[in-house]
């Protein structure tokens, strides 16, 4: 018989993590991480830890180690050193004990074209153990206004309503972590909006914790309560929207990043 | 239950326990579902899984029909070309359903999705096995058929074994399959050649259409190694001379069992080699 966990799953992970209750509640531990690709090193030594229900973005230039740090927090690279812990599991060697708990939506991947969205979205549902898969597409279809698109193939959809669909997607297991790539790269302005709003309610409602990487100053403004800078695979700066503004003596974030890609020094508030 | 209801009632997913055999075959019947959907999606690609087997098995009766009017002993036994078309269509089709619809995943971007779900490699494997079998059914079962009415070859005539030649065909398939996925994976798209191709290496060694003895001495040591050799070897002498050796079939199978490890660990690896790459982020590029 299939034994069933609350919709969150805490206790569950945490214990097939089977590493320290401490680092189990933490929901991401970074600690020296460093990934290298012969001479080119996108990822140099950095250590964070994301607090359970925060915001955070990874804000860099092209280049700066963002995808390469997600991509390292799913499992899908391996560091070449250092540790990534997200619910207390080492996921380069135990992801699965914690990939139920986490989802994540990137425009580098897709969901099969030739599928339907509810047929790709109950396949999902089957992967990350839903039981309740009907009535979960329903709400969630519901929720992200997508109910008119669930019989129609995915490859067919616009990009904005590709995006809602994957982040369907990622919602489906309501994720207490949630990464998310470039959440409204190529989409219009009253889309990313639109989904801005949803993944700020999202996080507020379910106490989730996000991290996100973006160029889009305006989404880490609105989203963001930390901001984590990168430069060349290193931290730079680690700070809230605000502070990382008053650090650089800037109006706006726009402006701290520009200084950041243009290598111009900080300068320091008065 | 009323719209309504059904749509609160799942602002709460109820999830199932990841772990465990029940967690397993879940995911593995999630992704068979989703080949399953696909393969339903397109008329075309379900006359394709037909079309050129049955093609083939034209091509090589009317041969056998031809032949079997000359007085040549060989040709003239019953359906031995039209049994190794059959039986080699089992090992080739079986191989490409594996590793296409490995690649199929790349295609369509979705393969960074699958390995950040709660899906294990091995379940990944599992789920393409049992897909491979569903497709080679769907492909073999019409073309056996139009068979026997065409030609009437009774590939059942071969009794009991051909469920042993069956299982070695498929194992052996899979073998193939899983090197040909982990080099996709390890060199990406640029690699998809060798899917297509890697079983029509075996063609010329496990014999399909002669005996290993023609083969030079050197030669037929390496045919020998190969389990598809030991099921053509079978079938003629079950057609030929109505006798069937199940030594020949324990071998065949223990050599699957190494073949398969083999496959693997090369799968596993190539695996792990692209996640230190990066290569799995490159992936449908």
């Amino acid at each position: 018989m299939d034994e069933r966990v609350d919709g969150f799953g805490k206790q569950t992970g945490a214990e097939l993590a089977g590493d320290s209750a401490a680092e189990a509640i933490v929901p991401v531990a970074v600690r020296d991480l460093t990934k290298v690709y012969g001479p080119v090193t996108p990822v140099d030594h950095i250590s964070f830890k994301l607090e359970q229900g925060t915001t955070v973005a990874l804000l860099g230039g092209n280049g700066a180690g963002k995808t390469t740090t997600i991509a390292m927090l799913l499992g899908l690279v391996m560091p070449s050193s250092g540790e990534v812990r997200v619910f207390g599991a080492d996921v380069s060697r135990n992801r699965g004990a914690v990939a139920h708990r986490l989802n994540f939506q990137s425009p580098y991947v897709d969901l099969p074209a030739r599928l339907t969205v509810r047929q790709n979205l109950s396949v999902y549902a089957g992967l990350y153990g839903i039981a309740n898969t009907p009535e979960r597409i329903a709400y969630i279809a519901e929720d992200l206004q997508i109910e008119p698109l669930l019989d129609r193939e995915t490859g067919k959809l616009s990009a904005g309503q590709k995006t809602r669909v994957g982040l369907a997607k990622a919602l489906l297991n309501a994720p207490e972590l949630l990464l998310l790539d470039e959440p409204t790269a190529s989409l219009d302005p009253d889309t990313a909006d639109w989904i801005r709003r949803k993944l700020k309610d999202y996080a507020r409602s379910r106490g989730a914790t996000l991290l996100l990487a973006s160029h889009n100053m305006t989404e880490v403004e609105r989203l963001a309560d930390r901001v984590i800078l990168l430069d060349a695979g290193r931290i730079i700066e680690d700070e809230t929207p605000k502070a990382l503004i008053a650090t650089f003596g800037r109006k706006t974030l726009e402006e701290v990043f520009l200084d950041v890609v243009r290598g111009h020094a900080r300068r320091k508030a008065p | 239950m009323s719209e309504a209801r059904t749509v609160q009632s799942g602002a709460e997913p109820i999830l199932l326990a990841p772990t465990g055999l029940g967690g397993s075959i879940r995911r593995v019947k999630a992704l068979v579902r989703r080949y399953i959907y696909l393969l339903r999606s397109s008329g075309v690609r379900l006359v394709e899984l037909i079309y050129w087997p049955f093609l083939q098995m034209l091509t090589w009766g009317f041969l056998q029909k031809y032949l079997a009017g000359t007085t040549n002993p060989l040709a003239q036994a019953a359906g031995v070309l039209i049994g190794s078309i059959l039986l080699w269509d089992i090992l080739f089709r079986s191989n490409i359903g594996f590793a296409t619809t490995f690649i199929e995943e790349m295609w369509s971007r979705n393969l960074g999705n699958l390995l950040t779900s709660p899906l294990r490699p091995y379940e990944l494997i599992i789920a393409l096995s049992v897909w491979s079998v569903i497709r080679l059914s769907v492909s073999m079962i019409p073309v056996a058929t139009a068979a026997y009415f065409i030609f009437g070859f009774n590939l059942l005539d071969l009794g009991l074994p051909l469920v042993a030649f069956f299982a070695v065909l498929v194992l052996t398939s899979w073998s193939l399959g899983l090197i040909s996925a982990g080099v996709i994976l390890r060199y990406g798209l640029g690699a998809e050649e060798l899917a297509w191709s890697l079983a029509f290496l075996l063609l010329p060694l496990c014999c399909v259409y002669y005996p290993a003895s023609v083969l030079p001495s050197w030669l037929q040591v390496v045919a020998l190694a190969l389990p598809p050799t030991h099921v053509f070897e079978g079938m003629r002498s079950i057609l030929l001379h109505n006798t069937f050796d199940p030594t020949e079939l324990g071998w065949a199978l223990s050599l699957n069992a190494v073949y398969l490890l083999v496959g693997y660990i090369v799968f596993s690896r190539f695996l792990a080699s692209a996640r230190v790459n990066g290569t799995l982020l490159k992936l449908g590029e």
